[in-house]
């Protein structure tokens, strides 16, 4: 761990960004994952990462998530530092239930979904209001009723996980995930698993989020059609950098470096 | 040769034999129970961060598990008198048994929680669920029908072991056979009867527990 | 008295009783493997009463417990004309015990073996015996080694049961010795020693060293 004195124990000023990674590096082993990573992502602001695999992308969203430690840098949610503590005038690693109460603020849906099978899909939305927010029975149900609605799954809420097609199980996920209020959504290659004539589906719901909620959301993903709709800005990573970033019709109409070009057309052959 | 099997003394015996069942019944119950509990210990202790306690109680497990009970038994039952400590026949059975198959169930468990997948654990996380409710409401529920079988054939396990308690003089159902053959210088009767016994409970138990865990894997939504 | 001087005074009786152990685990693995072979097999045949007869062999054998055969065949079988001695009835109780165990074992490996290995033998119209121990017996033999290793150590563990019916293998030496010194820790620590050692470090390294081996011998080009 680096100088953690030298980082800030809290945001401040105007501008405070929901998410800040300051200097952030993750190795496995002797493999460098990210490099000296810094982002800042603004509040509602919605941005698409893409790269090669391999390019520590899904790395990112799984650090903000807490899913992964860092071997060195910040990360900063809501001008509070997530990673590390304030202790003493200065930055030490978080421990356990420190990390556990800045989490709170961010919601993650993952590529193999990850429902609980043994649970409904209503009840798999309820789970984490009733336990962990503390809300009532009723006050959850009529929360999660109302996202599975949104996300078109209100008629399969009494259905098993096993019972439901991937693309049914995707949408009850992003509504489990929305149940617990985050302030930050992670959506990690949500549509990979999914055959392609249901991708759609989950798209769709994506792009209704994005109109209905004030939220904060960082994707990784392969639909780059989708990424250049709904992304105030997409960045491309390479082999744990970023490569280059800017607004979607820039960098798909006109990127400027020479590896995001290639991507881009090996990406656009193989469609 | 002509079988000598005598209906009369079997009729006339078996009030005995069945008084002894009823308690070799309820060795299994206590010992089943120590050992549900005890597995999921030795389970957990395994999946502690320190890895020095983690190994040593895997080997633990491995040294319960490679010995024979008999010899735990009599280990228990005569090793406390040995340092003051008296314990009696059934307790020390009961300990014995309660142990060793807890080191059965604490690999069964052991094998339920490791095919949970890792993303499981992962949703609790992103949910922000406390350890302990990823635990109880989570992972275990998952864990439990891949080893409903194992636990089944452990409690089935449980039952064959505890003739193994005559030996200390525990009055279970081998125990009430040998005392009636030494009484009657008869064992055809009664060595039968406690076989028939014996495959009487436990081959029905075996057909309810494989129903349960089809019953238990449709209930939980897994097919 | 030091555990050096117990050892000293009773260590040939420990050897004795090892060594008595050691051919009951030998004579009981021989049964467990034929049988276990021979109804595994029953267990696949395609004929309903052979598959009833091994069904029927295994749930007797794994219904009921160890103890109530090894009492039954030792007491009650000289009643129907046939005497073993507690060494004969020891070994093959055990055996057929275990054995009923190994045939589902054997059963399950066999299964396990692709279809496509099955369809391949079909194919180069091997007769059903050539493909069964040319073919599907050999893989199905590795697929089942790790399981064996177990059931090799419920083998010695069960020779143990033995002694009740008065056979002065280790475990019966174990109780004489303590009922000689009452020292119970002692007495019953050291045969505990002994049968550990000789699952841990001869019995399962032996199972896992025959894997290795043959699977490095089905990988050579």
């Amino acid at each position: 761990m680096d100088s953690s004195q030298d980082y800030p124990l809290e945001l401040t000023g105007t501008n405070v960004p929901m998410v800040r990674f300051m200097n952030v590096s993750k190795n496995y082993g002797g493999l460098k994952v990210l490099d000296n990573l810094n982002l800042d992502v603004a509040e509602a602001e919605k941005v698409s990462i893409i790269g090669p695999s391999g390019s520590g992308k899904t790395t990112v969203l799984r650090m903000l998530m807490t899913l992964e430690s860092i071997n060195s840098g910040v990360i900063y949610v809501d001008g509070k530092p997530l990673t590390h503590m304030p202790r003493g005038g200065k930055l030490v690693p978080a421990d356990a239930s420190y990390l556990r109460r800045m989490r709170a603020s961010i919601g993650m849906c993952f590529q193999s979904f990850n429902l609980f099978p043994h649970m409904t899909a209503l009840q798999n939305c309820v789970e984490g209001p009733i336990q962990v927010l503390g809300l009532s029975k009723a006050e959850a149900r009529d929360r999660a009723e109302e996202l599975l609605s949104m996300v078109g799954m209100i008629e399969k809420k009494d259905q098993h996980p096993a019972r439901l097609s991937g693309g049914q199980q995707q949408r009850v996920a992003i509504a489990r995930a929305l149940a617990m209020r985050p302030k930050v959504m992670l959506f990690d290659e949500v549509t990979s698993a999914l055959d392609p004539e249901v991708i759609g589906e989950v798209t769709n719901v994506i792009r209704k989020l994005v109109s209905e909620f004030r939220l904060t959301m960082l994707m990784v993903t392969h639909q780059m059609g989708f990424a250049a709709d709904i992304s105030d800005r997409v960045c491309f990573f390479f082999s744990g950098k970023i490569e280059e970033q800017g607004e979607p019709k820039q960098l798909f109409g006109d990127p400027k470096r020479e590896r995001t070009q290639q991507f881009l057309s090996a990406v656009k052959d193989a469609v | 040769m002509e079988l000598d099997w005598s209906w009369r003394f079997a009729w006339e015996i078996l009030p005995d034999l069945l008084a002894g069942a009823l308690k070799t019944l309820a060795a299994v119950g206590i010992g089943y129970s120590m050992a549900i509990v005890g597995g999921l210990i030795l389970a957990l202790l395994q999946r502690t961060r320190s890895r020095l306690l983690s190994a040593a109680v895997r080997e633990f497990v491995e040294f319960i598990r490679s010995t024979p009970l008999l010899l735990q038994i009599y280990f228990v039952f005569f090793v406390g008198p040995q340092f003051g400590v008296q314990l009696s026949p059934w307790a020390s059975g009961l300990i014995a048994i309660g142990l060793y198959r807890s080191a059965y169930l604490s690999e069964i468990y052991r094998g339920g929680l490791e095919a949970v997948p890792a993303g499981q654990w992962e949703a609790c996380t992103a949910l922000n669920l406390s350890g302990r409710d990823a635990y109880f409401r989570i992972i275990i529920p998952q864990a439990l029908p891949p080893a409903t079988a194992g636990m089944g054939n452990a409690l089935i396990a449980i039952f064959k072991d505890t003739p193994m308690l005559s030996a200390i003089g525990v009055a279970e159902l081998m125990h009430a056979a040998t005392v009636v053959g030494a009484n009657s210088y008869r064992y055809l009767e009664p060595y039968t009867l406690v076989g028939l016994i014996f495959l009487l409970l436990s081959l029905p138990a075996a057909w309810v527990i494989r129903i349960f865990e089809r019953w238990l894997r449709s209930k939980l939504g897994m097919v | 008295m030091s555990l050096w001087l117990f050892l000293v005074q009773y260590g040939s009786r420990y050897l004795s009783g090892s060594l008595v152990t050691a051919s009951q685990f030998v004579l009981a693995s021989l049964v467990t493997v034929v049988f276990a072979v021979t109804f595994g097999l029953l267990l696949l045949s395609k004929t309903y009463w052979l598959r009833a007869f091994a069904a029927a062999y295994i749930d007797f054998f794994r219904g009921s417990s160890l103890v109530v055969q090894i009492y039954w065949i030792f007491f009650v079988l000289p009643l129907l004309g046939l005497s073993l001695s507690p060494f004969i009835a020891g070994f093959l109780a055990v055996g057929l015990n275990t054995g009923a165990y190994g045939a589902e074992v054997v059963r399950g490996a066999i299964l396990a073996v692709p279809k496509g290995q099955w369809e391949a033998a079909y194919a180069l119209s091997m007769s059903p015996a050539k493909r069964m121990y040319r073919i599907i017996f050999p893989q199905a033999f590795l697929i089942m080694l790790p399981p064996w290793g177990n059931l090799l150590i419920d083998v010695l563990k069960g020779t143990a049961l033995v002694s009740l019916i008065g056979l002065a293998e280790l475990m019966f030496q174990a109780k004489q010795i303590n009922n000689l010194t009452f020292l119970s820790a002692q007495a019953f620590g050291a045969a505990l020693a002994i049968y550990y050692l000789l699952a841990r470090f001869l019995i399962t390294p032996a199972v896992r060293g025959l894997e290795s081996r043959l699977r490095r011998k089905m990988s050579r080009t």
